[in-house]
């Protein structure tokens, strides 16, 4: 996966680093608490919500329990509506396949709307280096796009900035790339988006190549579903003459009666809303109405090797809405570009060491960026048990062990002793360092108790063999000062 | 070898644990959830379906069947619109008291023919309360997927209360997958800049809705 951002430190030094950045802090708490507080009232709407969540949990457990079975409906699907498939093993792959599809075109340039799996190969810069330039075109990757930026929210990719940094970089950049913001721009949201909306609109009615992701996509009809809120997304899949979706192959639901579960929990869990502004579906081509070709890459690249892992698997379930983000701890004070990959957050921490491996220092510091507060795994609209799976890996990092790289069996050689236990402890460090995130870490450690080794797992055992760790309460000072509010409820 | 096979390959020996006889698609969805939330007549939902779509942004305007082309006209006339657009299927009747210049949808014209345009009007397949969402399958009387989305302004007409829905699960049951739908829940919006909320990004910054009485004697509703 070429995916990691070059020269990236691992975790704990990055966090440090962002936790020091008052500006990117203040952003972050302002936007995860609002998105935080918005979401549990859009949840609390529906009566449903358990069993829509466990629905959704099955029908992606299922689909990769036999995934190979739906891929080549997918297949045979889309075929038979007109659209052609490729399939990608990895980055290169991937973005050679695109490269191609685009050049056989003529075309020197494409608009994109946001897709996380383009993000993950890097498609961008492949394209670029063959002369085609891709444009960003939702609004958020805009900024993150002219700002010379890394993306570092799953849903709000410039989340770590605020309005005066944005139209600072309006100001300077949108000239660069086409038309330039208008004279005199402020900072109020309305001409931000308007500003936004005149730049890009330009490139949207020229545009013949359209690049996309798809949030779903349907086995028994070959259908691909792209959910959004700006209209970028169906600018990008509608008027352009040839479209290329990237999918990662985890995305398929094996039914069309499948997506009355997604489309029910997936816009309440990312942007608090009943429902989004737009979604669009499309079925290879129409006649008459939208690209006349229509390619679907479907990208391996390290998730067959996610597959192989029963206990890490679990993360192929996530649909990228990115609530668990919004109510970590960590990620509140670390921010999305310590995580050192397009995924950040909770979500991030248990895929892309799965995705790419733990060779690296970044991917082996992964697993522990996280309090094992659990907080992720209570907002989860698909279950994801995010600290199994951390504890999971830690352990992988530490002990090493048989995974599956690029196919292969192939066995991990331990973490070197004590890089691997500095590593945990510095993260360890930062976290007990840092009182918000240790306070929810905490509540987890309590409600797992009996998951609870007396020793740390991973790189902390040989820290832990000669000490005594402390049994873990069984309800938090914390948690009993606001059930009893503070003791005056008389409870015990 | 393909990456094709190569892939399929991997992903076998990935599942090397799941049992031949593993539980089947059928049994292995708990569908526990409900079909739609909540208990109201007929005319609540459609109720409902206003406040939603009111509550997203959208304008809702209520009217009669024969009250339509006035109604159509008089919101045309109010935006100042000197054209609009007009699919192939759409009930010629909606129109005829507009003063606006009526554009026929055609595959030639080319995206920015469209945006020199004032107005779209179009009907829809299906509209769901509990969400406020229209959804459009480019059936005849709602036109290609680009005239309702290049326009600044579009106005849908939906018929009550045969073409409301309750809910997500039941607006599915009613759609053509092999059609392209678009979904819409309110104008266009970003929520980019600090999570302000701003209408219309890409999509049209206004979004009208008619609830049209359908006529006595027509289908029944859901
Ligand atoms: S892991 Fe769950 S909560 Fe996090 S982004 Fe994925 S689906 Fe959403």
């Amino acid at each position: 996966m070429s995916g990691t951002f070059v020269g990236m430190p691992a975790f704990p030094k990055a966090a440090h680093e962002a936790v020091n950045n008052q500006t990117l802090r203040g952003n972050l708490r302002h936007a995860t608490h609002t998105i935080r507080g918005k979401r549990a009232k859009a949840v609390a709407e529906v009566s449903d919500w358990a069993a829509l969540r466990e629905a959704g949990k099955q029908i992606k457990d299922h689909t990769l329990r036999h995934l190979d079975r739906y891929l080549v409906q997918v297949e045979e699907a889309v075929t038979a509506a007109g659209g052609t498939v490729h399939w990608a093993a990895d980055a290169d792959e991937a973005n050679r396949i695109v490269t191609d599809l685009v050049k056989a075109t003529g075309e020197t340039e494409v608009v994109k709307v946001k897709s996380m799996a383009t993000q993950e190969i890097g498609l961008n810069e492949a394209l670029e280096a063959e002369g085609i330039r891709a444009y960003e075109t939702d609004l958020a990757e805009l900024i993150v796009q002219l700002g010379k930026d890394r993306p570092s929210h799953i849903l709000v990719p410039a989340i770590h900035r605020n309005r005066g940094e944005i139209r600072d970089i309006f100001a300077r950049e949108m000239s660069e790339w086409g038309r330039p913001a208008p004279e005199g721009l402020t900072d109020t949201p309305a001409e931000l988006a308007e500003a936004a909306r005149l730049h890009l609109r330009e490139k949207f009615l020229r545009a013949k190549v359209g690049v996309s992701g798809a949030n779903f996509v349907i086995a028994e009809t070959g259908t691909l579903v792209v959910v959004e809120s700006e209209g970028n997304g169906r600018m990008c899949l509608t008027l352009p003459e040839t479209l290329i979706s990237v999918v990662g192959i985890e995305k398929i639901l094996p039914t069309w009666q499948d997506l009355e579960v997604f489309l029910q929990t997936l816009p309440r869990s990312s942007t608090a809303e009943r429902m989004n502004p737009y979604t669009s579906t499309w079925t290879g081509t129409t006649d008459e109405d939208g690209p006349r070709a229509f390619h679907l890459v479907l990208l391996d690249n390290g998730r067959t090797d996610t597959l192989a892992d029963e206990v890490g698997r679990q993360a192929l379930r996530c649909i990228r809405c990115s609530a668990c983000l919004n109510v970590c701890p960590v990620y509140e004070r670390a921010g999305g570009h310590a995580y050192g990959s397009v995924y950040p957050g909770p979500i991030g921490a248990i895929l892309s060491p799965q995705l790419r491996g733990t060779q690296s220092e970044i991917d082996a510091s992964l697993p522990y960026a996280s309090s094992l507060c659990g907080a992720c795994y209570e907002v989860c609209p698909v279950a994801i048990d995010i600290p199994e799976v951390l504890v999971h890996l830690r352990e992988r990092v530490v002990e090493g062990g048989q995974v599956t790289r690029e196919g292969n069996k192939v066995v991990l050689r331990p973490a070197k002793g004590h890089a691997a236990e500095r590593a945990a402890m510095r993260a360890a460090r930062w976290a007990f360092s840092h009182p918000g995130a240790l306070r929810t870490g905490q509540r987890l450690a309590s409600r797992t108790r009996r998951l609870h080794p007396r020793s740390l797992p991973g790189p902390g055992r040989a820290w832990s063999a000669t000490r005594d760790l402390p049994p873990v309460p069984a309800e938090p000072f914390r948690d009993w000062w606001q059930r009893t509010n503070g003791g005056k409820d008389g409870a015990k | 070898m393909s990456s094709r096979e190569r892939i399929l390959g991997r992903v076998r020996r990935a599942l090397a644990d799941v049992p031949a006889d593993d539980t089947p698609y059928e049994q292995a969805v708990e569908r526990g959830y409900a079909r739609e939330h909540g208990d109201r007549s007929v005319g609540q939902t459609v109720d409902l379906l206003a406040e939603n779509l009111a509550d997203y942004r959208a304008i809702v305007h209520r009217c009669t069947a024969a009250d339509l082309p006035a109604t159509l006209a008089g919101m045309l006339a109010a935006r100042g619109a000197r054209t609009v657009i007009v699919p192939p299927g759409l009930d010629p009747g909606w129109l005829t008291s507009a003063d606006a210049e009526q554009v026929p949808d055609r595959a030639e014209s080319t995206p920015h023919e469209l945006d020199r345009l004032d107005s779209v009007v179009t009907a829809c397949a299906v509209a769901i309360a509990e969400t406020g969402t229209i959804v459009l399958d480019g059936g005849p009387d709602q036109g290609r997927r680009r005239i309702t989305l290049i326009p600044d302004h579009h106005i849908c007409v939906v018929r009550v209360p045969d073409q409301v829905v309750s809910s997500v699960p039941q607006a599915l049951e009613r759609l053509d997958p092999a059609r392209p739908l678009t979904w819409i829940s309110g104008p266009s919006a970003t929520s980019d800049i600090e999570l302000d909320r701003v209408e219309g990004v890409h999509g049209p910054r206004t979004l009208e809705v008619v609830l049209v009485e359908s006529p006595a004697g027509t289908e029944g509703t859901s």
